[in-house]
Protein backbone atom coordinates (compact mmCIF):
# COMPACT_ATOMS: atom_id res chain seq x y z
CA UNK A 1 0.00 0.00 0.00
CA UNK A 2 1.27 3.47 -0.79
CA UNK A 3 -0.25 5.26 2.22
CA UNK A 4 1.80 5.93 5.35
CA UNK A 5 1.41 3.18 7.95
CA UNK A 6 0.38 3.74 11.57
CA UNK A 7 1.72 1.82 14.58
CA UNK A 8 0.14 2.14 18.03
CA UNK A 9 2.29 1.31 21.05
CA UNK A 10 0.71 1.32 24.50
CA UNK A 11 1.71 -0.17 27.84
CA UNK A 12 -1.72 -1.80 27.80
CA UNK A 13 -2.76 -4.19 25.01
CA UNK A 14 -6.35 -3.13 25.65
CA UNK A 15 -5.56 0.53 25.06
CA UNK A 16 -3.53 -0.30 21.94
CA UNK A 17 -6.20 -2.54 20.47
CA UNK A 18 -9.01 -0.13 21.36
CA UNK A 19 -7.13 2.74 19.75
CA UNK A 20 -6.60 0.63 16.64
CA UNK A 21 -10.35 -0.13 16.56
CA UNK A 22 -11.08 3.60 16.57
CA UNK A 23 -8.57 4.20 13.77
CA UNK A 24 -10.04 1.36 11.73
CA UNK A 25 -13.52 2.80 12.13
CA UNK A 26 -12.28 6.13 10.77
CA UNK A 27 -10.17 4.96 7.85
CA UNK A 28 -11.14 1.36 7.15
CA UNK A 29 -8.38 -0.49 5.35
CA UNK A 30 -6.94 2.56 3.62
CA UNK A 31 -3.98 2.69 5.97
CA UNK A 32 -1.58 -0.09 7.02
CA UNK A 33 -2.17 -0.40 10.76
CA UNK A 34 -0.65 -2.42 13.58
CA UNK A 35 -0.63 -2.23 17.36
CA UNK A 36 1.21 -3.75 20.26
CA UNK A 37 0.98 -3.47 24.01
CA UNK A 38 2.08 -5.27 27.13
CA UNK A 39 5.52 -6.40 28.27
CA UNK A 40 5.37 -9.78 26.55
CA UNK A 41 4.98 -11.52 29.91
CA UNK A 42 1.35 -10.81 30.57
CA UNK A 43 1.92 -7.50 32.35
CA UNK A 44 1.71 -3.84 31.44
CA UNK A 45 4.66 -2.47 29.49
CA UNK A 46 6.13 -2.30 26.05
CA UNK A 47 8.74 -4.45 24.37
CA UNK A 48 11.10 -3.79 21.53
CA UNK A 49 10.56 -7.09 19.73
CA UNK A 50 6.80 -6.59 19.55
CA UNK A 51 7.26 -3.01 18.33
CA UNK A 52 9.63 -4.19 15.58
CA UNK A 53 6.99 -6.76 14.61
CA UNK A 54 4.26 -4.13 14.48
CA UNK A 55 6.42 -1.87 12.30
CA UNK A 56 6.94 -4.77 9.89
CA UNK A 57 3.22 -5.41 9.81
CA UNK A 58 2.30 -1.78 9.11
CA UNK A 59 5.28 -1.20 6.82
CA UNK A 60 4.78 1.10 3.86
CA UNK A 61 7.37 2.50 1.48
CA UNK A 62 5.80 5.88 2.29
CA UNK A 63 6.90 5.39 5.91
CA UNK A 64 5.43 4.59 9.30
CA UNK A 65 4.25 6.93 12.07
CA UNK A 66 4.32 5.52 15.60
CA UNK A 67 1.97 6.76 18.33
CA UNK A 68 2.96 5.99 21.92
CA UNK A 69 1.56 6.51 25.40
CA UNK A 70 3.99 6.89 28.33
CA UNK A 71 7.77 7.42 28.31
CA UNK A 72 8.85 3.77 28.17
CA UNK A 73 6.79 3.28 25.02
CA UNK A 74 8.67 6.15 23.40
CA UNK A 75 12.10 4.92 24.53
CA UNK A 76 11.33 1.36 23.39
CA UNK A 77 9.96 2.59 20.06
CA UNK A 78 13.09 4.64 19.39
CA UNK A 79 15.20 1.61 20.28
CA UNK A 80 13.14 -0.53 17.87
CA UNK A 81 13.67 1.99 15.05
CA UNK A 82 17.40 1.99 15.71
CA UNK A 83 17.53 -1.80 15.68
CA UNK A 84 15.60 -1.96 12.41
CA UNK A 85 18.36 0.27 11.05
CA UNK A 86 18.79 2.10 7.78
CA UNK A 87 17.47 2.43 5.14
CA UNK A 88 14.06 1.81 6.73
CA UNK A 89 14.78 3.74 9.95
CA UNK A 90 14.72 7.11 8.22
CA UNK A 91 11.13 6.43 7.15
CA UNK A 92 9.89 5.74 10.69
CA UNK A 93 8.95 8.55 13.08
CA UNK A 94 7.86 8.35 16.70
CA UNK A 95 5.20 11.06 17.13
CA UNK A 96 4.94 13.43 20.04
CA UNK A 97 1.16 13.38 20.40
CA UNK A 98 -1.60 11.93 22.59
CA UNK A 99 -1.96 8.28 21.59
CA UNK A 100 -5.70 8.06 20.78
CA UNK A 101 -6.26 11.46 19.20
CA UNK A 102 -2.85 11.31 17.53
CA UNK A 103 -3.50 7.91 15.98
CA UNK A 104 -6.93 8.87 14.67
CA UNK A 105 -5.74 12.20 13.24
CA UNK A 106 -2.55 10.75 11.77
CA UNK A 107 -4.44 7.88 10.16
CA UNK A 108 -7.05 10.21 8.71
CA UNK A 109 -4.29 12.33 7.20
CA UNK A 110 -2.51 9.21 5.93
CA UNK A 111 -5.67 7.85 4.31
CA UNK A 112 -5.69 10.84 1.97
CA UNK A 113 -2.26 9.96 0.67
CA UNK A 114 -0.33 12.54 2.72
CA UNK A 115 3.45 12.22 3.11
CA UNK A 116 5.03 10.94 6.33
CA UNK A 117 6.06 14.51 7.18
CA UNK A 118 2.48 15.74 6.80
CA UNK A 119 1.06 12.84 8.79
CA UNK A 120 3.47 13.47 11.66
CA UNK A 121 2.82 17.23 11.57
CA UNK A 122 -0.92 16.59 11.91
CA UNK A 123 -0.35 14.44 15.00
CA UNK A 124 2.05 16.97 16.49
CA UNK A 125 -0.54 19.75 16.22
CA UNK A 126 -2.37 17.98 19.05
CA UNK A 127 0.52 18.45 21.48
CA UNK A 128 0.75 21.49 23.71
CA UNK A 129 3.84 23.31 22.50
CA UNK B 1 39.77 -10.01 29.53
CA UNK B 2 39.60 -13.78 29.62
CA UNK B 3 36.48 -15.82 29.01
CA UNK B 4 36.61 -16.91 32.63
CA UNK B 5 36.38 -13.31 33.78
CA UNK B 6 33.41 -12.46 31.59
CA UNK B 7 31.60 -15.54 32.76
CA UNK B 8 32.34 -14.59 36.39
CA UNK B 9 31.12 -11.06 35.71
CA UNK B 10 27.83 -12.22 34.21
CA UNK B 11 27.21 -14.65 37.05
CA UNK B 12 28.03 -12.06 39.70
CA UNK B 13 25.87 -9.38 38.03
CA UNK B 14 22.89 -11.72 37.65
CA UNK B 15 23.33 -12.85 41.28
CA UNK B 16 23.46 -9.25 42.52
CA UNK B 17 20.35 -8.23 40.60
CA UNK B 18 18.47 -11.34 41.73
CA UNK B 19 19.47 -10.80 45.36
CA UNK B 20 18.23 -7.20 45.26
CA UNK B 21 15.19 -7.63 42.97
CA UNK B 22 12.70 -7.04 45.76
CA UNK B 23 14.55 -3.98 47.00
CA UNK B 24 14.64 -2.52 43.46
CA UNK B 25 10.95 -3.18 43.00
CA UNK B 26 10.16 -1.52 46.34
CA UNK B 27 12.14 1.58 45.30
CA UNK B 28 10.30 1.66 41.99
CA UNK B 29 6.93 1.20 43.66
CA UNK B 30 7.54 4.36 45.67
CA UNK B 31 7.95 6.66 42.67
CA UNK B 32 7.70 4.60 39.47
CA UNK B 33 5.58 1.78 38.11
CA UNK B 34 6.96 -0.91 40.38
CA UNK B 35 8.39 -3.31 37.85
CA UNK B 36 12.10 -2.48 37.92
CA UNK B 37 13.30 -5.37 40.08
CA UNK B 38 11.37 -8.02 38.21
CA UNK B 39 12.33 -6.55 34.82
CA UNK B 40 16.04 -6.38 35.63
CA UNK B 41 16.00 -9.87 37.06
CA UNK B 42 14.32 -11.28 33.97
CA UNK B 43 16.88 -9.56 31.74
CA UNK B 44 19.95 -10.63 33.67
CA UNK B 45 18.67 -14.21 33.98
CA UNK B 46 18.28 -14.24 30.19
CA UNK B 47 21.89 -13.05 29.91
CA UNK B 48 23.03 -15.64 32.45
CA UNK B 49 21.40 -18.38 30.36
CA UNK B 50 23.76 -17.55 27.50
CA UNK B 51 26.94 -17.01 29.51
CA UNK B 52 28.81 -19.65 27.54
CA UNK B 53 28.01 -18.09 24.17
CA UNK B 54 29.05 -14.61 25.36
CA UNK B 55 32.26 -15.91 26.89
CA UNK B 56 33.25 -17.38 23.54
CA UNK B 57 33.04 -13.97 21.84
CA UNK B 58 35.62 -11.16 21.81
CA UNK B 59 34.74 -8.60 24.51
CA UNK B 60 33.22 -5.95 22.18
CA UNK B 61 30.96 -8.52 20.51
CA UNK B 62 30.01 -10.04 23.85
CA UNK B 63 28.99 -6.65 25.29
CA UNK B 64 26.94 -5.80 22.20
CA UNK B 65 25.16 -9.16 22.39
CA UNK B 66 24.48 -8.71 26.11
CA UNK B 67 23.08 -5.23 25.41
CA UNK B 68 20.80 -6.54 22.70
CA UNK B 69 19.59 -9.30 25.00
CA UNK B 70 18.82 -6.74 27.74
CA UNK B 71 16.89 -4.57 25.26
CA UNK B 72 14.78 -7.55 24.25
CA UNK B 73 14.16 -9.01 27.69
CA UNK B 74 14.20 -6.31 30.40
CA UNK B 75 11.25 -4.34 29.03
CA UNK B 76 10.10 -1.06 30.52
CA UNK B 77 12.26 1.92 29.77
CA UNK B 78 15.14 0.20 31.57
CA UNK B 79 15.60 -2.33 28.75
CA UNK B 80 16.65 0.21 26.13
CA UNK B 81 18.62 2.25 28.69
CA UNK B 82 20.70 -0.56 30.19
CA UNK B 83 20.84 -2.26 26.79
CA UNK B 84 22.19 0.91 25.19
CA UNK B 85 24.83 1.19 27.93
CA UNK B 86 26.21 -2.27 27.10
CA UNK B 87 25.77 -1.96 23.32
CA UNK B 88 27.57 1.39 23.22
CA UNK B 89 30.30 0.08 25.53
CA UNK B 90 30.78 -2.84 23.14
CA UNK B 91 31.03 -0.48 20.19
CA UNK B 92 33.81 1.59 21.78
CA UNK B 93 35.83 -0.88 23.82
CA UNK B 94 38.84 -2.82 22.50
CA UNK B 95 39.26 -6.58 22.81
CA UNK B 96 41.80 -6.10 25.59
CA UNK B 97 41.04 -2.67 27.05
CA UNK B 98 43.58 -0.68 29.03
CA UNK B 99 42.55 2.00 31.51
CA UNK B 100 42.42 4.77 28.89
CA UNK B 101 40.27 2.75 26.48
CA UNK B 102 37.93 1.61 29.24
CA UNK B 103 37.48 5.19 30.47
CA UNK B 104 36.85 6.54 26.98
CA UNK B 105 34.45 3.73 26.07
CA UNK B 106 32.55 4.14 29.33
CA UNK B 107 32.25 7.87 28.66
CA UNK B 108 30.82 7.25 25.19
CA UNK B 109 28.39 4.67 26.61
CA UNK B 110 27.13 7.22 29.14
CA UNK B 111 26.56 9.73 26.33
CA UNK B 112 24.55 7.07 24.48
CA UNK B 113 22.39 6.40 27.54
CA UNK B 114 21.79 10.14 27.98
CA UNK B 115 20.74 10.43 24.33
CA UNK B 116 18.46 7.39 24.56
CA UNK B 117 16.74 8.72 27.68
CA UNK B 118 16.89 12.38 26.54
CA UNK B 119 18.26 13.00 30.00
CA UNK B 120 21.25 14.47 31.76
CA UNK B 121 22.99 14.37 35.12
CA UNK B 122 20.92 15.81 37.98
CA UNK B 123 17.54 14.47 36.88
CA UNK B 124 17.40 11.54 39.33
CA UNK B 125 18.35 8.74 36.94
CA UNK B 126 21.03 6.10 36.40
CA UNK B 127 23.18 8.87 34.87
CA UNK B 128 23.62 10.29 38.36
CA UNK B 129 25.58 7.15 39.24
CA UNK B 130 27.29 6.52 35.90
CA UNK B 131 28.81 10.00 35.57
CA UNK B 132 30.54 10.24 38.99
CA UNK B 133 31.83 6.68 38.56
CA UNK B 134 33.24 7.61 35.17
CA UNK B 135 34.86 10.74 36.57
CA UNK B 136 36.40 8.75 39.41
CA UNK B 137 37.63 6.09 36.99
CA UNK B 138 39.21 8.79 34.84
CA UNK B 139 41.31 10.08 37.75
CA UNK B 140 42.46 6.58 38.65
CA UNK B 141 40.39 5.70 41.71
CA UNK B 142 40.63 2.06 42.81
CA UNK B 143 37.92 -0.51 42.20
CA UNK B 144 36.71 -0.45 45.79
CA UNK B 145 36.64 3.36 45.80
CA UNK B 146 34.52 3.23 42.62
CA UNK B 147 32.03 0.89 44.29
CA UNK B 148 31.71 3.26 47.27
CA UNK B 149 31.36 6.29 44.99
CA UNK B 150 28.57 4.48 43.12
CA UNK B 151 26.68 3.73 46.35
CA UNK B 152 27.06 7.32 47.55
CA UNK B 153 25.89 8.60 44.17
CA UNK B 154 22.77 6.42 44.29
CA UNK B 155 22.14 7.69 47.81
CA UNK B 156 22.50 11.25 46.51
CA UNK B 157 19.48 10.74 44.21
CA UNK B 158 17.22 10.63 47.30
CA UNK B 159 16.81 14.42 47.69
CA UNK B 160 16.67 14.99 43.92
CA UNK B 161 13.45 15.83 42.10
CA UNK B 162 12.79 13.48 39.17
CA UNK B 163 12.75 15.25 35.81
CA UNK B 164 12.68 12.19 33.56
CA UNK B 165 10.80 8.91 33.55
CA UNK B 166 7.61 7.92 35.30
CA UNK B 167 8.79 9.44 38.59
CA UNK B 168 8.76 12.89 36.97
CA UNK B 169 4.93 12.77 36.93
CA UNK B 170 5.10 13.00 40.72
CA UNK B 171 7.02 16.28 40.70
CA UNK B 172 8.05 17.25 44.23
CA UNK B 173 6.64 14.00 45.60
CA UNK B 174 9.56 12.18 43.95
CA UNK B 175 11.86 13.87 46.48
CA UNK B 176 12.87 11.66 49.38
CA UNK B 177 13.12 8.37 47.48
CA UNK B 178 16.15 6.76 45.87
CA UNK B 179 15.92 6.28 42.11
CA UNK B 180 15.62 2.57 41.33
CA UNK B 181 17.74 2.80 38.18
CA UNK B 182 20.49 4.59 40.09
CA UNK B 183 20.41 1.82 42.70
CA UNK B 184 20.64 -1.00 40.17
CA UNK B 185 23.46 0.85 38.40
CA UNK B 186 25.36 1.11 41.69
CA UNK B 187 24.84 -2.62 42.26
CA UNK B 188 26.31 -3.39 38.85
CA UNK B 189 29.26 -1.02 39.41
CA UNK B 190 30.06 -2.73 42.73
CA UNK B 191 29.85 -6.14 41.10
CA UNK B 192 32.15 -5.22 38.25
CA UNK B 193 34.55 -3.44 40.62
CA UNK B 194 34.76 -6.51 42.83
CA UNK B 195 35.52 -8.87 39.94
CA UNK B 196 38.03 -6.54 38.27
CA UNK B 197 39.45 -5.58 41.65
CA UNK B 198 40.05 -9.27 42.39
CA UNK B 199 42.05 -9.54 39.20
CA UNK B 200 44.25 -6.51 39.91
Amino acid sequence: MSNVGIVIVSHSPLVAEGTADMVRQMVGDEVPLAWCGGNGHGGLGTNVEAIMGAIDKAWSEAGVAILVDLGGAETNSEMAVEMIGEPRAQKIIVCNAPIVEGAVMAATEASGGASLREVVATAHELSPS
Amino acid sequence: MTALNLSRLITAAADAIAAHAEELTALDQAIGDGDHGLNMKRGFEAVRAETEAYSAKPLPEALKAIGTKLVMTVGGASGPLFGTLFMALGKEISTDPDHANLTAAFGKAIEAVAARGKSQVGQKTMLDVLQPVHDALAVGKTASELADIADAAAEATVPMKALRGRASFLGDRSIGHMDAGARSTALLVRTVAQIIGDKA
